[in-house]
């Protein structure tokens, strides 16, 4: 008789915990979607498909002022951040380490250390003050501190991105008497662009997802779209925040997708 | 006219200013919304609390930092240690290891499984651990709470099968927010140990099944041991963020079951005692850095080991 066929990388009851993990995962997010599909009015009970929680959503302003908001604050605290990181991780790669060197990466890489609701509270504490001082109260608070912990995740694929890079092409610009500027501009930064986008697609949906550091810093009648969800879940769950959420998770899912495949395409 | 040493040195403090001047907008834009606060929360620990919150400014006080650990009697000054804040800290601590080690006993096997996987079907079993652990915190712990509501999935599961009548009383409980952290945290741990496993060469294994090594043996003293640096980085990303949780005991645990994040957001609301809040975060900042500090003498030394 042959010998049965003796896997070495198998180990027991793996793969059925590996199964059970991907289960573990999965079945929440889709209970929760399911139910945003409900046509009766509670969570519990099913009434059979409809969208009408959906149109539901869609049509309430609340909801619609609070995805705006989150939309542009998500637009401009990526933008800045992207923009920022860019120059820093110009600034910090492809170099001999010098005086200083350390000091940035830490700083930049400070906001991940720090657990946010720390952050949010010293943001609550420097930002009301200062609202008091000025009188000025709008989205500008948001967005700078929607920006401060954006830049280290805009800063990762950048600087990945940059090391990656062959050092020759801009020699070679140099050679052909390019000014610095014009090898950065038509040799650098068309080649740095995969990281640019996905540095600034990660920051987009770090901004989007922020729920303490928002909540803190907000003024009245500031909600961003998560805010306005954990407001919502403390009350009366119908499955209209099922179904905000659920749009909510199909942006984001539609943001990772792509951010995967710009990642994975080499130069 | 300038030596050829003079213009180098010229170039160089030209690169040097340069340099400072490219990373400048990131830096200042950090210290204005993340280091400065910091410090002006440290100092605001040491201040008097105001009436209606807030500080009185520039008037000197440790009542904040006396607060976080001793309570005084209001009748007869007695000083007794403030139990209510000691057992939120013991709550955040436990369930922050205990979260730690469900995430592992959990991981470990999937971030094998995936590992051990042909190479073109990896990305895929990666890329479900990813989407996730990329989807909103709130939207997984709302998504946690559906399940065991009592009106949830595994309460009725559970009454379908007829094994109990009653639901299962899951919500504004301990379990909850250990569900809940489990749960979000679970791809935290995964990712980084699959990057360790990924590189682990299995030449090795075979090898230690030639001579004669059980299953266990094999997964125990070899495999454990060179995925190590994986286990720590992942336990340090669970364990970090589970310390620091605020949505998810609030969501989940419903106002009774604090922890310390919880605690702080208190102190800065209905508490109005914002010295004290500062003094908590200052206290949860420190107990984050010492998990780091340990990942990082962790990681040296398991590094060295490994040439």
């Amino acid at each position: 008789m042959a010998k049965r066929h003796f896997d070495i990388k198998a180990q027991p009851g793996f793969a059925f915990l590996a199964m059970f993990t991907f289960a573990a995962l999965y079945l929440p997010i889709a209970t929760l979607v399911a139910y945003a599909f409900n046509a009766s009015d509670s969570v519990s009970i099913w009434g059979g498909f409809s969208l009408k929680w959906f149109v539901e959503a869609w049509n309430n302003s609340a909801v619609q002022d609070a995805a705006w908001r989150s939309l542009v604050v998500a637009f401009f605290a990526a933008a800045i951040a992207t923009t920022a990181a860019t120059m820093a991780a110009i600034a910090t790669t492809r170099t001999e380490p010098y005086r200083g060197l350390s000091f940035k990466y830490a700083f930049i890489n400070q906001p991940l250390m720090v657990p946010e609701i720390v952050t949010a509270v010293a943001l609550l504490i420097v930002f009301s003050r200062i609202k008091v001082w000025t009188g000025y109260s709008g989205l500008g608070y948001l967005i700078i501190a929607h920006t401060a912990f954006c830049i280290p995740f805009a800063y990762l694929p950048i600087r990945a991105r940059l090391e990656s890079m062959d050092l020759t092409l801009e020699r070679a610009a140099a050679d052909l008497y390019a000014t610095p500027w014009m090898a950065f501009r038509r040799v650098t930064l068309p080649l740095l662009r995969p990281g640019i986008i996905a540095g600034f697609m990660l920051a987009f949906v770090i901004s989007l997802d922020d729920v303490v550091i928002t909540e803190f810093v907000k003024s009245g009648g500031q909600d961003t779209l998560p805010t306005y969800m954990l407001g919502q879940i403390r009350r009366t769950v119908t499955p209209e925040v099922n179904a905000i959420a659920t749009a909510f998770l199909a942006l984001s899912v539609v943001l990772v997708t792509a951010f995967f495949f710009i990642n994975r395409q080499k130069t | 006219m300038a030596t050829a040493a003079e213009t180098a040195r010229q170039g160089e403090t030209e690169t040097i200013r340069r340099r400072w001047l490219l990373s400048a907008p990131a830096l200042v834009i950090i210290f204005v919304a993340a280091v400065g606060p910091l410090f002006v929360m440290l100092a605001y620990s040491f201040m008097a609390r105001g009436d209606y919150g807030d500080v009185k400014f520039g008037q000197f006080s440790l009542d904040g930092w006396f607060s976080v650990f001793f309570q005084r009697d209001i009748f007869d000054d007695t000083v007794t240690l403030a139990d209510a804040h000691l057992s939120i800290l013991w709550r955040s601590l436990r369930l922050s290891l205990i979260t730690t080690v469900l995430t592992l006993i959990l991981g470990f096997p999937t971030a094998y499984f995936i590992a051990t996987r042909p190479r073109h079907t990896r990305e895929i079993w990666v890329f479900l651990v990813t989407i996730p652990f990329w989807t909103n915190l709130l939207i997984r712990t709302f998504a946690m709470q559906q399940v065991i509501r009592n009106e949830g999935v595994i309460n009725t599961l559970l009454r379908a099968l007829g094994i109990i009548d009653q639901p299962l009383q899951i919500m504004y409980t301990d379990w909850a927010i250990l569900f809940g952290m489990v749960y979000v945290y679970l791809p935290l741990m995964v990712l980084p140990l699959y990057a360790s496993m990924e590189k682990l060469d299995f030449r090795l294994i075979e090898a230690g099944y030639d001579l004669y090594a059980g299953r266990l043996s094999v997964l125990w003293r070899i495999v454990i041991p060179l995925v190590k640096p994986g286990v720590i980085a992942g336990s340090i990303l669970v364990f970090i963020p589970s310390l620091g949780a605020y949505v998810i005991p609030r969501v989940l645990g419903g106002g009774k079951n604090l922890m310390l994040g919880n605690l702080i957001e208190m102190q800065f609301g209905s508490g109005r005692n914002w010295p004290l809040g500062a003094a908590i975060s200052i206290t949860l900042m420190v107990l984050v850095m010492v998990a780091l500090l340990f990942y990082v003498r962790n990681a040296s030394k398991s590094g060295a080991q490994h040439g």
